[in-house]
């Protein structure tokens, strides 16, 4: 059309055909976006004013943000690590794929047992004082005795990253199923469903609010207790990093490894949240909250 | 569908405590007929959720038996009847499954017990959805809808397995006046259509008298039966009966028989059954 | 008729349905015990290894080593030790964090401003920060209550705000309509009900505390001599020195250890709570 055109100009943009207002409510944060960055801001101003323009005593060793950033975006980075090294992608891998194994062995024995143990009170009778027992003893204190299972450094760390998340999963599993409303199963039977249908197309889908849960919980508590197993007996990944840059004096790359631990445990947190929305997709649709 | 024959001969149901044994429903009789729409009303904790759970197959019977159709349920030898699509429950609050849509739900049982694939069920579901009119929300989630509807969905989704008797725990309890008398209809309607036996627990007076074919009044603990009276009111019922003059006789012939049991609850300081 | 009982029926679990629980219970530990006697004396007696669990010690084991450090004055010192970095850390998480979490929990600017920051920092293990802790503080005790403190603040500070956005609106309606002031509504009506969720958040601190605690003293186990470091440095000790019995005994104190000190956490709770002792 030329611009000579007699057709009126709307005056509103046309909306994008088939987007509809999504159903999920906005994050807290939105509405609120100056106040966060407010926030964000001076935290990174108050760390750039201590190290980098004051230099407070205390404050001497560590790196400021400027430095940090620096070196994290460096194609040549003075200290080894940056986004374009291939080292530090290892790191990443090495961490991640840890973590990977030892929740995936934690939903697949830790969800069954949280399940027969919320099912069958007899067997939760049995079973419950022993797992009760052990789950005091911090995951750390595990690390000789992993030694000595798996003899390996690397089976070890999975080990005791695995049991971190064993306890969240299956704890949080058993209150899952303890949640159901008893008349639910009543209805279901009532309706045909035998033992089995009954566990398999109640207590399951009922149990899967809190069975997230504990997989979140059980992420963040893997990332825990791999770091600690890295830097105590770990070759490659991010806690090792961490400490390996202590010893060695690589100050920033130490933030910078910091840094990616919470970015890749926030992300592997928001992957189970974001799966946890889609298999439970009903009740963003409910009335209320 | 032809409703069942309900028969409860002596019923009772003795707790274990810590100190003597209470009993919470005793030497209970009642003949419920096929295809009537049977009300039990009685002061609370008066062993009327006891007596559902029973002839449910929830809990046990201590003595007594229950028959339907001349089928034992339970009695001497058989504690507890087998919970099965012939009795099928709604219970006072909600037991949708809140993950699968309307439909889904209306055919779980079908699902469940008749083996039929979800498909097929599903559109089964969507027929019956249809015939009373709640065909637009075949495919919502329990969440989204009003507690009318949902409990409109739930009493259908029972009907679906074709029981010899549906049993309603007090189900428009905590609703308020205005749905929950428009509820009464819509049961009536599907009661007129389906004729299903039909056991109603209530503590509403006026709503036993509009609903029930007879309505049976309850002693307090331990629960027995008072008195049956005769609803002798035409069927299908209107709403405008309520202020018939015979109306009002019958809500105040169970109104008497109630009040001196709810007087004795009171003053025994009775609380209502924890279920 | 027979007489009607007065007392509201209680339809809980007969005492004799506890009591089998409670049988049961002791039998399943009693298996495990039997069990795991079985599978490391295996190699011994038959020469059968069983895979994993072949080169752990044995209960008996443990049983008697523990008898002979209960004697010693430097295992109780390690309790001591230990409990004493862990109350360190936790005391100021919780003062810290009950301060934040509360002033979030009331002032929404705030929380607006803090909250990112606070989510931003949170994925990020404690334990990771332990060398730049090392770094700043002078002395090893004080980056050990740093990283302890960081540990139990983030589940306190969660756990606070999380209750703020629970309580019913209803009652600080109910007290602003009576004309209450508004640090009366806040002792009175806000406090108490973030209590329950703050305990929760407490005991949960309280774990991760531990786990810190002996992070810690397994990290810096090294070099110093026995019986002169925590219940952690001494798992770390006994597995150097090969006593293996020494390593279960010493990680079935930190699991003693920590249960009750969240055990206490739960117990100053309830007292705080009394009206959350009425029986239902």
């Amino acid at each position: 059309m030329s611009a000579l055109s007699s057709e009126t100009i709307p005056l509103t943009a046309p909306s994008s055909a088939g987007i509809s207002p999504k159903p999920r409510r906005r994050r807290v944060l939105s509405p609120a976006l100056p106040l966060a960055l407010l926030g964000l801001g001076l935290f990174v101003g108050c760390w750039y004013l201590t190290v980098d323009v004051l230099a407070l005593p205390r404050f001497r060793g560590i790196p400021g943000p400027t430095e940090v950033i620096r070196e994290w975006v460096s194609p040549d980075p003075a200290y080894g690590t940056s986004i374009f090294t291939l080292s530090y992608y290892a790191h990443i891998w090495a961490s991640v794929r840890r973590v990977a194994i030892a929740f995936t062995a934690a939903l697949f024995t830790g969800i069954p047992l949280g399940l027969l143990l919320g099912w069958s009170s007899r067997f939760r009778q049995y079973a419950f004082p022993v797992f009760e027992l052990i789950r005091p003893i911090p995951i750390l204190a595990w690390v000789p005795l992993a030694m000595l299972m798996f003899h390996t450094r690397e089976g070890s760390v999975i080990f005791l990253t695995y049991m971190a998340a064993f306890y969240a999963v299956t704890l949080n599993t058993l209150l899952g199923v303890h949640s159901i409303d008893q008349n639910l199963i009543r209805a279901a039977r009532c309706l045909g469903a035998g033992p089995t249908t009954v566990l398999r197309t109640v207590v399951i889908p009922g149990s899967l609010p809190y069975i997230f849960t504990g997989l979140q919980i059980g992420m963040g508590v893997a990332w825990f207790s791999l770091v600690a197993g890295e830097m105590i007996a770990g070759q490659f990944g991010l806690g090792y990093l961490i400490n390996a840059s202590y010893t060695t004096t690589r100050y920033p790359t130490i933030v910078i490894a910091m840094i990616t631990l919470g970015l890749v445990g926030f992300a592997s947190s928001a992957l189970i949240r974001f799966v946890g929305s889609r298999l439970m997709a009903y009740r963003a649709r409910s009335i209320g909250s | 569908m032809t409703g069942g024959n309900l028969i409860l001969d002596a019923v009772g149901k003795e707790y274990r405590t810590a100190g003597a044994p209470v009993a919470a429903v005793q030497d209970f009789t009642l003949d419920v007929g096929a295809g009537e729409l049977h009300v039990i009303v009685g002061p609370s904790g008066c062993g009327k959720s006891t007596l559902l759970g029973a002839v449910a197959g929830f809990t046990d019977i201590t003595s007594g038996r229950i028959d339907l159709d001349e089928q034992l349920l339970c009695g001497p030898g058989r504690p507890t009847a087998g919970i099965g699509p012939d009795r099928v429950v709604v219970f006072q609050d909600s037991t949708l499954f809140p993950w699968l849509t309307v439909a889904d739900n209306v055919g779980y049982g079908l699902v469940a017990q008749r083996r039929l694939s979800r498909r097929d069920a599903a559109g089964i579901a969507r027929g019956r959805l249809q015939e009373v009119g709640l065909g637009d929300i075949a495919h919502s989630y329990p969440g989204e809808l009003s507690s009318g509807v949902q409990r409109r969905v739930e009493i259908l989704r029972a009907l679906v397995m074709e029981p010899a008797v549906l049993l309603l725990d007090e189900p428009f309890r905590g609703m308020d006046a205005i749905s929950r008398s428009a509820m009464h209809d819509a049961l009536l309607q599907i009661y007129d259509k389906f004729a299903v036996t039909v056991l109603f627990i209530t503590h509403d007076i006026e709503e036993a008298v509009y609903l029930g074919s007879r309505v049976t009044v309850m002693t307090t603990r331990p629960g027995r039966v008072k008195t049956t009276i005769d609803i002798d009111l035409d069927r299908p019922r209107d709403r405008g009966i309520i202020t018939a003059p015979h109306f009002r006789e019958l809500v105040g012939e169970v109104s008497d028989a109630v009040r001196d049991e709810a007087r004795r609850a009171f003053d025994v300081g009775e609380r209502e059954m924890v279920r | 008729m027979t007489a009607i009982s007065s007392r509201p029926v209680l339809l809980r679990r007969t005492e004799k349905v506890e009591t089998t629980a409670f049988r049961r219970g002791a039998i399943g530990i009693v298996i495990f015990a039997a069990v795991w006697e079985f599978a490391t004396r295996l190699n011994g007696w038959v020469g059968i290894r069983v895979p994993l669990v072949a080169q752990l010690p044995p209960p008996s084991a443990v049983v008697v080593d523990f008898l002979k450090l209960a004697g010693s004055p430097g295992y109780w010192n390690s309790w001591s030790l230990s409990f004493q970095r862990v109350l360190a850390g936790f005391a100021l998480a919780l003062i810290i964090g009950g301060t934040v979490g509360l002033l979030m929990a009331t002032r929404p600017w705030f929380k607006r401003m803090a909250f990112p920051v606070f989510e931003c920092l949170r994925p990020i293990p404690p334990l990771a920060w332990v060398p730049i802790a090392i770094i700043f503080w002078p002395t090893q005790e004080l980056s050990i209550t740093f990283v302890t403190f960081l540990g139990a603040l983030f589940p306190v500070v969660l756990n606070t705000v999380g209750g703020a956005e629970e309580i019913d609106r209803r009652h600080v309606l109910a007290a602003q309509s009576m004309g209450a002031s508004r640090s009366y509504i806040f002792r009175r009506v806000v406090f108490p009900a973030l209590l329950p969720s703050l305990v929760t958040g407490a005991a949960v601190g309280m774990g991760i505390t531990w786990e810190v605690v002996v992070a810690a003293e397994l990290i810096s186990g090294g070099g110093r001599q026995s019986g002169d470091g925590g219940l952690g440095f001494l798992v770390w000790n006994a597995y150097e020195g090969n006593n293996l019995p020494r390593v279960v005994v010493a990680m079935i104190s930190l699991g003693i250890a920590g249960y009750l000190s969240s055990g206490l956490v739960r117990a100053l709770g309830n007292r705080l709570m009394p009206w959350r002792r009425v029986a239902s």
